[in-house]
């Protein structure tokens, strides 16, 4: 980094004595951070640059960017698999009604708790809604096969009520139910942290005027309280376009998928580690991560530029 | 903005109808109800692991244990299995925490200072990798060509420092009053002095904050180990779990003594793992929430 400015500090010979003092008295600073730097450097910019053996032919214990160059063969290659199609339409199709479900439901939670008035209640609950978030997907993943178990109160319940019991967790059709509830379940109260932190910097005359006015409380929670986090529902739902063919569900599926239920389960990154890890198809499975990493920038990219034309604001 | 009301007796007596009261009581019970339905997992996971064989065979257990017996932790913490792997657990998250504090302030401090020049390129290299980065595969060439294949260096070094949370705590140094730092520099501390004496001992909202989010990262851990230890007695307790919850699932059409036994056993195992952050997590939630907020609202 210090070799980075005295390069630019070349092109501009007016500052190169004011760099050298500059560098005298932060010197230290500079320090700090050369070991988190390099850091980036070797775990995250190395394997970003490995991702170069999509294009090339890698083999185990030999370079890490690959021997010698393929072009696109992997891309033709998972293009034409039906496999990797399902993985991708599992993938949106996951995340999308996800979000479509757990979106609007974190907000109304979000304001429902707001409205709650005794300080110590709202603070019991807050406690208990962010319990989930801090679970070991492991666990999480443990109880729902408990839940929906043959032998598990799911099932006891349909079985008391006169019906069959279900294999939930080896059945296609339920894969996304039990994907989307228990995802709710764990996201739900942390979801909420951000719009009570913009709810608790709506000013309270805005709330005493509207009742002046005669707003009731529905009134108030929706001529005050949602505009007031408006920008915070924007921001939040451009991350989560952004992230619609990403892999954050990864663990959880992994844990939950089994073969007979790939039909819906099997996302892009289950079928990246199956494809890689699994089979060894290395350059193949980093072609397909490749694409989806391109795939959520471009979404990225076009849902904050939608964002910015509609609303004013962006990320970035 | 609003005119200000000065008279605000007479403006909440006004809120306070009948109406008011009522959507109040009614929405303290809808979340009430709400909670408890998010509690239930954890109730039923505690109580299966408190019930005896018979109960659970019959489908007798709901939130409370039924047959209570201790038999299970036993049986769980004499198994030579499990309480290693927790200890592994326990070192690996004491190491990964302690790391990747001291990683992550070291990046952040620096970053947090719109005077350094280098900030200019710094900021974006970093950020940059939260917008794109190399997948699972050339991660893992990475980690097999360092030779950190079956290590303990494997588990930690993927998530020892975190874009997210650098993010958050440079917001939260940018709050430090400069002229504290200044002060304290014309009293003879150098800058990294500065950054021992006056900004860590300011910041401790966000250390707390960090020190539990690193935790819970390290102590739930299991897809690093699951790629990288191969040898058993490095486990962490995460991945015991994982093969343990797998491994027996398969079989669940055969509902015989052996399942439910299984089922006795991994939810004792899932109990005694999620305690230690079920119990830390409440008390540092206003640190969090604080931490969370300020970070959130920097962007």
């Amino acid at each position: 980094m210090a070799a980075n400015n005295k390069k630019k500090a070349k092109n501009d010979v007016f500052q190169q004595e004011s760099l050298g003092r500059h560098l005298k008295k932060y010197w230290q600073l500079y320090v700090m951070m050369l070991i988190p730097v390099i850091y980036y450097v070797i775990f995250r910019y190395v394997p970003m640059v490995g991702n170069i053996i999509a294009f090339r032919r890698y083999r185990a214990g030999s370079s890490i960017f690959g021997d010698e160059w393929s072009g696109l063969k992997y891309f033709n290659q998972f293009i034409k698999d039906t496999n990797f199609w399902r993985a991708f339409r599992n993938t949106l199709a996951l995340n999308i009604k996800y979000l479509v479900i757990s979106f609007p439901i974190t907000i109304i939670f979000a304001i429902l708790l707001n409205e709650i008035k005794n300080v110590h209640y709202k603070k019991l609950v807050q406690t208990i809604s962010y319990l989930p978030h801090f679970i070991s997907m492991v666990i999480v993943a443990g109880m729902i096969r408990e839940l929906v178990s043959t032998s598990g109160p799911i099932n006891s319940l349909i079985v008391s009520m006169g019906g069959e019991p279900i294999q939930f967790i080896s059945l296609p059709q339920w894969f996304t139910t039990i994907f989307v509830t228990s995802g709710i379940w764990q996201g739900l109260g942390w979801g909420t942290i951000l719009y009570l932190a913009a709810m608790s910097g709506i000013n309270p005359e805005l709330y005493e005027a509207a009742s002046l006015d005669g707003a009731n409380r529905l009134k108030q929670i929706w001529h005050v309280t949602l505009p007031g986090i408006l920008p915070t529902i924007m921001t939040l739902l451009i991350l989560n376009i952004g992230s619609l063919c990403g892999s954050a569900a990864f663990e959880k599926v992994f844990l939950l998928y089994q073969p007979t239920t790939y039909e819906t389960a099997d996302i892009i990154a289950t079928y990246v580690y199956r494809m890689g890890l699994g089979s060894g198809n290395y350059s193949y499975a980093t072609a397909v991560g490749l694409f989806q990493g391109l795939i959520n920038i471009v979404l990225l990219t076009a849902a904050n530029i939608f964002s910015k034309k509609t609303t004013g604001s962006g990320l970035y | 903005m609003a005119k200000k009301v000065k008279d605000t007796p007479e403006a909440s007596r006004m809120i306070v109808s009948p109406g008011y009261r009522a959507f109040t009581i009614f929405n303290d019970i809808l979340i009430g109800i709400i909670c408890i339905a998010m509690l239930y997992p954890f109730l039923y996971l505690i109580a299966q692991s408190f019930s005896s064989t018979e109960a659970i065979v019959a489908g007798k257990v709901g939130i409370v244990p039924v047959g209570f017996s201790v038999d299970t932790y036993k049986y769980v913490l004499s198994s030579g299995v499990f309480l290693p792997d927790y200890l592994n657990t326990l070192i690996y998250a004491v190491i990964g925490t302690v790391s990747a504090l001291v990683l992550s302030s070291l990046l952040a401090y620096p970053l947090s200072k719109p005077e350094l020049r280098c900030n200019k390129f710094i900021g974006p290299f970093i950020i940059f990798t939260m917008y794109f980065a190399g997948g699972m595969i050339p991660n893992y060439i990475l980690m097999v060509s360092l030779g950190l294949k079956d290590t303990v260096a494997a588990f930690i070094l993927p998530g020892v420092i975190s874009t997210y949370y650098v993010i958050l705590m440079r917001s939260f140094f940018e709050s430090v009053p400069k002229e504290l730092e200044e002060a304290g520099e014309i009293d003879g501390l150098s800058r990294f002095g500065a950054f021992i004496h006056v900004a860590l001992p300011m910041s401790k909202p966000i250390l707390a904050t960090m020190t539990l989010f690193y935790l819970v990262q390290y102590w739930n851990d299991w897809f690093d180990a699951f790629l990288y230890l191969d040898t058993q007695s490095k486990w962490p307790v995460a991945y015991y779990l994982r093969n343990l919850i797998s491994t027996s699932s398969s079989s669940a059409e055969d509902a015989g003594e052996a399942l439910t036994i299984a089922a006795n056993i991994k939810s004792c195992a899932m109990v005694l793992t999620a305690a230690p952050i079920i119990c830390v997590y409440p008390f540092i939630q206003k640190y969090f929430v604080a931490g969370m907020m300020l970070g959130g609202v920097k962007g």
